[in-house]
């Protein structure tokens, strides 16, 4: 930082550290005691907060570092570069965190790396260990060069520019395999999960609406981002990369209508049971309210305003991935889940561990707009 | 035995418990405590240290209330949900029948107690290292070619232990020699595909009022595998048209005059 000479740790990082503070000794009691010391998990809710929010909202924020570099760097839309390096440190950071939280949720988290040599091929979670691992691995080398910059380090940056290419097009490819195959998880719950939401192309619903909360989030965290080092936003870049919003949310709301409509389950959408609720609440205000929102010119040349549409996409991603996850599968008669305080500590600390590292790195790196 | 299975013929169940206690013995699992909750169903759930259990029913009918026994427990399914998803491959099914857990490899993600149909699989939560548990069908005793304990311990015979089809065989033999006292659907031949534990009900007594999930003939990780299989295409097709689009854009910044797409700053 060049301009700003102000104190590092001001009050949003004192509230940081406390959350990050107080999960400590939560996690020591998951660590002595088990799961069941610290949630609500259960025989009948082996998944619970920490999947649904933790992994699969979590994965699903991440996805705009893909989107933005294959806006940026393949399709040549260069005016949205400001965006590309904040977007990929937020990937990069959105699954360190995901990887953190599966260090607390999984029972054998030691054992995480038997992934690399027992494998299943049938399994979709084994898809998506392998995608994730190898994604960190393609975004710490994207993001490398903003580190090597720092130290000027130029023998590994001219190696890194050479490989870019490959590793761009690696990252597209991995985020696309393991943003669908979530959505393959699912679709081993047949039987259990609503069949508003369980149906063959999960895995394209899947891809579709991380693209569109990827989208949301980069407009999102970028605006928060300028405000907090008090930088002019990044208003035009923001705007044309809205301009994919309506047509990846379009493309959505047809897909689910037509699929619903072809399996004959047009009926469950208005037999007022509370998944018919949930279903037009996230069709209306997560996908059709934004769909018209970002069509207007008006909205795609305010910040403000497209923070208050990307919040709409927000919610809309999150609360769908909460349904199919958790609130959409039919659970056991006489069986109930609540997450737990200490569950959601866990996770609390976990984001604003992610949220500080943003800080600090964007503060001595050269991660924004105006400085490389 | 290859293919071994069970059939349970839930009209010779008395709710004695046998199995259950059986079950405990042979593969010394620590007692629970229980509590009155009306009910003879006791522990109330399967867990880490129930593997098996005697569940109790009453159920209205025309000419009054009827008192029906069913045993859960795993059904050992011909394709199981469990060994599909298991990310590192820890559950196989066994040429015995059998659907065995290796702790051994197993990471602890749960993926398996989320897939399972049948809602078998129980978790250690009170363990800072848990594994899975559920019923190992006694593969150690089949290997001794010993009968699974449960069978062994029944004492009306309503536990038959015998290969897949020897039991099919005698499923259907009993459906029509006894049209009045047996309901007709042999659960377990075909849901999700067949299992190896197979049940008879009492006429008029359908499955689902016993306990059992309705499911579909259809294995479930038929529907994974219909997404999972496009994934080596998956990564020829993204990875090919990303290459053409760069290559595509690249030429059109070329005859602008700006040599570079990339980071080039």
């Amino acid at each position: 930082m060049t301009t700003k000479q102000d104190k590092i740790i001001g009050p949003g990082s004192i509230i940081l550290i406390i959350i990050m503070a107080l999960a400590v000794p939560v996690a020591a009691v998951r660590y002595i005691y088990g799961l069941g010391a610290i949630t609500n998990l259960s025989d009948a809710y082996p998944w619970g907060f920490w999947i649904s929010f933790d992994l699969f909202c979590g994965v699903a924020l991440a996805a705009g570092a893909f989107v933005v570099a294959a806006v940026v760097d393949i399709f040549g839309g260069t005016t949205m570069k400001p965006l590309l390096r904040p977007a990929i440190l937020t990937g990069f950071l959105g699954y360190i965190l995901v990887g953190t939280a599966l260090m607390v949720d999984l029972g054998q988290y030691q054992r995480i790396w038997y992934l690399t040599w027992n494998w299943n091929l049938h399994s979709p979670l084994f898809e998506v260990g392998w995608c994730v691992m190898l994604y960190l691995t393609v975004l710490a080398l994207e993001f490398a060069p903003v580190v090597l910059e720092k130290f000027k380090l130029e023998v590994p940056l001219r190696i890194l520019k050479r490989v870019s290419l490959v590793l761009i097009i690696a990252g597209i490819t991995l985020s696309t395999m393991h943003q669908s195959s979530l959505g393959t998880m699912l679709l081993i719950m047949q039987d259990k999960l609503h069949p508003l939401w369980h149906t063959q192309i999960l895995p394209i619903l899947f891809l579709n609406t991380a693209i569109a909360v990827g989208i949301a989030m980069v407009i999102f965290e970028s605006t928060i981002t300028m405000k907090v080092f008090g930088r002019p936003a990044e208003t035009e870049a923001q705007g044309n990369l809205a301009k994919g919003l309506p047509w990846v949310l379009g493309i959505y709301f047809v897909i689910r209508f037509v699929d619903l409509a072809a399996q004959g389950r047009v009926g469950l959408m208005f037999d007022g049971s509370r998944e018919s609720i949930w279903f037009w609440l996230e069709m209306i205000v997560g996908v059709a309210i934004p769909f018209f929102y970002f069509l207007s010119k008006k909205v795609r040349s305010s910040t403000p305003a497209m923070f208050k549409g990307a919040l709409l996409v927000l919610f809309g991603v999150i609360f769908n991935r909460f349904i199919v996850s958790l609130l959409g599968i039919r659970y056991p008669a006489g069986s109930s889940y609540v997450p737990h305080i200490m569950e959601l500590m866990i996770s609390a600390a976990i984001v604003s561990g992610g949220i500080m590292a943003f800080y600090l790195i964007s503060r001595f790196f050269p991660v924004l707009s105006d400085e490389h | 035995m290859k293919n071994s299975s069970f059939l349970l013929d839930l009209t010779k169940c008395t709710g004695c418990r046998s199995c259950q206690v059986a079950c405990k013995q042979w593969n010394e699992l620590e007692s629970e405590k229980t509590e009155n909750r009306g009910t003879y169903q006791n522990p109330a759930l399967l867990s880490d240290k129930t593997w098996t259990l005697i569940k109790y029913k009453e159920i209205e009918k025309q000419d009054g209330v009827h008192w029906f026994f069913t045993k859960v427990g795993c059904m050992h399914c011909e394709q199981p949900a469990c060994v599909s998803v298991c990310p590192v491959g820890a559950f196989t099914k066994t040429e015995s029948g059998a659907v065995v857990y290796n702790n051994k490899i197993c990471i602890g993600c749960r993926y398996c107690m989320i897939a399972c149909p049948f809602r078998i699989p129980t978790y250690e939560w009170q363990k800072a290292f848990p594994f899975i548990k559920k019923c190992t069908f006694c593969f150690d005793r089949q290997s001794e070619s010993q009968v699974p304990a449960c069978a062994r311990a029944c004492p009306t015979g309503a536990i038959s232990f015998n290969t897949r089809s020897e039991m099919l065989k005698k499923a259907k033999g009993l459906i029509s020699k006894y049209p009045d006292r047996y309901n007709p659907h042999i659960y377990g031949e075909k849901e999700v595909g067949g299992t190896s534990v197979m049940m008879l009900a009492p006429k008029g007594v359908d499955f689902t009022e016993l306990g059992f999930p309705k499911l579909a003939d259809r294995p479930l990780p038929v529907w994974t595998w219909k997404a999972l299989r496009f994934v080596p295409s998956q990564i020829v097709v993204v990875s090919a048209v990303m290459g053409f689009f760069y290559w595509l854009t690249k030429r059109k910044m070329g005859k602008k005059g700006s040599k570079e797409v990339r980071n080039d700053d």
